[in-house]
């Protein structure tokens, strides 16, 4: 046997699990998103139809926000975190990022008891003004799930590329008279660039596809995980669902490959 | 270049000592005055506390508590680097890899504030000071090690800092490229005039640049002085041997002679000393004929090296002597010689601790 054909003999349970679990499914859905009484027109649907493109715009609002909002805290936190040392940072860093081992439902659950109906919020300021504040069904709460999860995602990614930075670097601004705010703004902040755009993609694309949290909490918010659920299941809309899905996908597939091109190939697939 | 020149301060180190929070000293409390306008080097082996005495300078570091950094007359201790108008070279350049080489150079300028048509025209003045004319649009990624050290010290020089201060700055390059950055080096410290602090461990680098040396062990200053005074008067055996090849003798000494196995030598003006040490530099022995010496012993090895011989010849003093001969003189191994040595050549130590 040569060499060559070793490999390939090694390659083959990779061809059959690719082609049984992703080509033809994938296949499959592209069918059922032509095969509808729209046709094809039904890729156009979720830019055509009203209701479809509010939920799009939605859902590409709530993911930037979310995005930009974790990398804001979560590089002041990872800078900091990398740079200190404390008692109790082992603990710290292992809580923030702790909400990795939760799935979307728990989550939901989590934003519900703070600020839901019968919520830790609700409570206090109906205390404390007599009006109950509730936010966990909006889409600001869906907002703060999101971030919750995100941030751990961003964080561990900014204080790996922290700790790769030369702190020389620095050292140089602040020598040639750099404030730290301009040492932030032109030494770390370009430094960082990368590890930005491939954790805020990440952040971006999960933000775009979580189904749980939004599933636990939408009662009236329209994003699109949740929209192809709804007309899947409820609707029996195949082909819209379809349809829905594949638009979704080449989306967050889209962001995550301009990423990956301005990184230079730092991105992982997202969760 | 007489627009760049004449910024030196003179810098006085009171007293600073660095203890790091673990309890180790970096550095013990010594004290240190540099001439406005002299280039200073602080030479030792690494963990010797030359860096933490730079950093001190610089403002990176604070010194223990008692210490003072003064530049001129003003207190500089509690003012943080940002302030204190130095230029600073680091070993691994630190360059700015998302602004071009013209950035970098212009970068201390800009965030002074000072006039987009000003910096440009001082950007093209250390463009030329330092040679490195058609980089300026260059990416930092895209130069060569030599080229980044002249950026690294453009950039550093741009700001007419009141004192320079230079970090192994050569350190990374390789040996001829190194050489040469040196020499150039050299010649653009003297023609700026400016008071510059320069630390390495490579001694031949210190004996080229410095004005005066410090040489620093474990955490403080072993010698201080220029760089023939280091070389021929070493105060201690750690300066003798960490500076140029040195053969460390010892014998009793006694009516102006120090006696050896293989004799003796004659020295200036020594004290009676019953175990005294002293350091021959190899390229201050001569060899003569067997019958002409008072020092005799047997070559064990001839190394041709060019420019001149390196003999080792044993039986002479307790260890074998290292001797840097002409390479004209024709000796072989086996052989017996005659070893001379002016008393001037021959330096006592004073006993290690």
């Amino acid at each position: 046997m040569s060499h060559r054909n070793f490999i390939w003999i090694c390659l083959l349970p990779l061809v059959v699990v690719t082609a049984a679990f992703f080509l033809l499914p994938m296949a499959q859905l592209l069918a059922v998103g032509a095969g509808g009484s729209r046709g094809v027109s039904a890729y156009l649907a979720i830019i055509t139809e009203p209701r479809y493109r509010a939920t799009l715009i939605n859902t590409v609002v709530l993911a930037a926000a979310t995005t930009i909002a974790t990398l804001v805290i979560a590089t002041i936190a990872g800078l900091f975190l990398q740079r200190h040392r404390f008692p109790g940072r082992a603990v710290l860093i292992a809580m923030l990022t702790f909400p990795l081992a939760f799935p979307g439902v728990v989550v939901g659950f989590l934003i519900i008891l703070l600020a839901g109906r019968q919520g830790l919020i609700g409570a206090i300021t109906a205390a404390v003004t007599g009006e109950k504040v509730v936010f966990a069904y909006s889409i600001f709460g869906l907002f703060l799930g999101y971030l919750y999860f995100s941030i751990p995602r961003v964080i561990l990614t900014v204080m790996a590329a922290v700790q790769k930075l030369d702190i020389g670097l620095e050292e140089a601004a602040r020598s040639l008279g750099a404030s730290p705010w301009a040492v932030q703004r032109d030494v770390v902040l370009p430094a960082l660039g990368p590890a930005f755009v491939a954790s805020g993609a990440i952040a971006f694309a999960t933000a775009m596809g979580a189904f749980g949290t939004a599933f636990t909490l939408a009662t009236n918010i329209d994003v699109l995980p949740m929209l192809i659920y709804t007309e899947f299941t409820l609707a029996a809309n195949f082909a819209i669902s379809a349809a829905l899905s594949i638009g979704l996908g080449v989306i967050a597939w889209a962001i995550l490959a301009l990423a990956r091109s301005m990184s230079g190939g730092a991105v992982a697939a997202a969760g | 270049m007489s627009a760049v020149a004449g910024h030196g301060a003179s810098v006085h180190i009171q007293n600073c000592g660095k203890t790091f929070p673990d309890g180790t000293q970096a550095l013990a409390p010594a004290s240190l005055d540099i001439v406005s306008g002299e280039t200073l080097v602080l030479l030792g082996p690494s963990g010797c506390g030359k860096t933490t005495m730079l950093r001190i300078i610089a403002g990176l570091e604070t010194p223990d508590a008692g210490g003072r950094v003064l530049f001129d007359t003003t207190d500089m201790t509690a003012v943080p680097i940002e302030q204190r108008h130095v230029g600073m070279v680091f070993q691994s350049y630190a360059l700015f890899p998302n602004m071009t080489v013209a950035e970098n150079i212009g970068y201390g300028l800009k965030i002074r504030g000072v006039d987009k048509s000003v910096r440009a025209a001082r950007v093209a003045e250390m463009v030329a000071l330092t040679n490195i004319g058609g980089l300026e649009n260059r990416r930092i990624d895209q130069l060569s090690g030599g080229q980044r050290q002249r950026v690294a010290l453009a950039r550093a020089v741009a700001v007419r800092p009141r004192v320079l201060l230079l970090d192994e700055p050569l350190t990374a390059l390789d040996a001829s490229l190194r050489d040469r950055l040196r020499s150039e080096l050299n010649s653009l410290l003297r023609s700026l005039g400016i008071t510059a602090i320069y630390v390495t461990h490579d001694q031949a680098e210190a004996m080229e640049l410095g004005d005066r040396i410090v040489v620093m062990r474990k955490g403080a200053i072993a010698q201080i002085g220029t760089p023939r005074e280091i070389y021929f008067a070493p105060q201690n055996r750690f300066v003798a041997e960490f500076v140029g090849a040195a053969n460390i003798v010892e014998g009793p000494v006694a009516g102006g002679r120090l006696t050896l196995p293989g004799g003796w030598l004659a020295l200036d003006n020594a004290a009676d000393n019953a175990a005294a040490v002293a350091m021959i530099r190899p390229e201050t022995i001569g060899i003569v004929a067997e019958a002409d010496a008072f020092l005799r012993g047997t070559v064990e090895s001839v190394a041709f090296i060019g420019d001149r011989q390196r003999l080792v010849v044993t039986g002479a003093a307790n260890q074998p002597l290292t001797v840097d001969a002409p390479n004209t003189i024709n000796v072989r191994a086996g052989e017996r010689v005659g070893l001379s040595v002016t008393p001037q050549a021959v330096r006592v130590l004073p006993k290690e601790d």
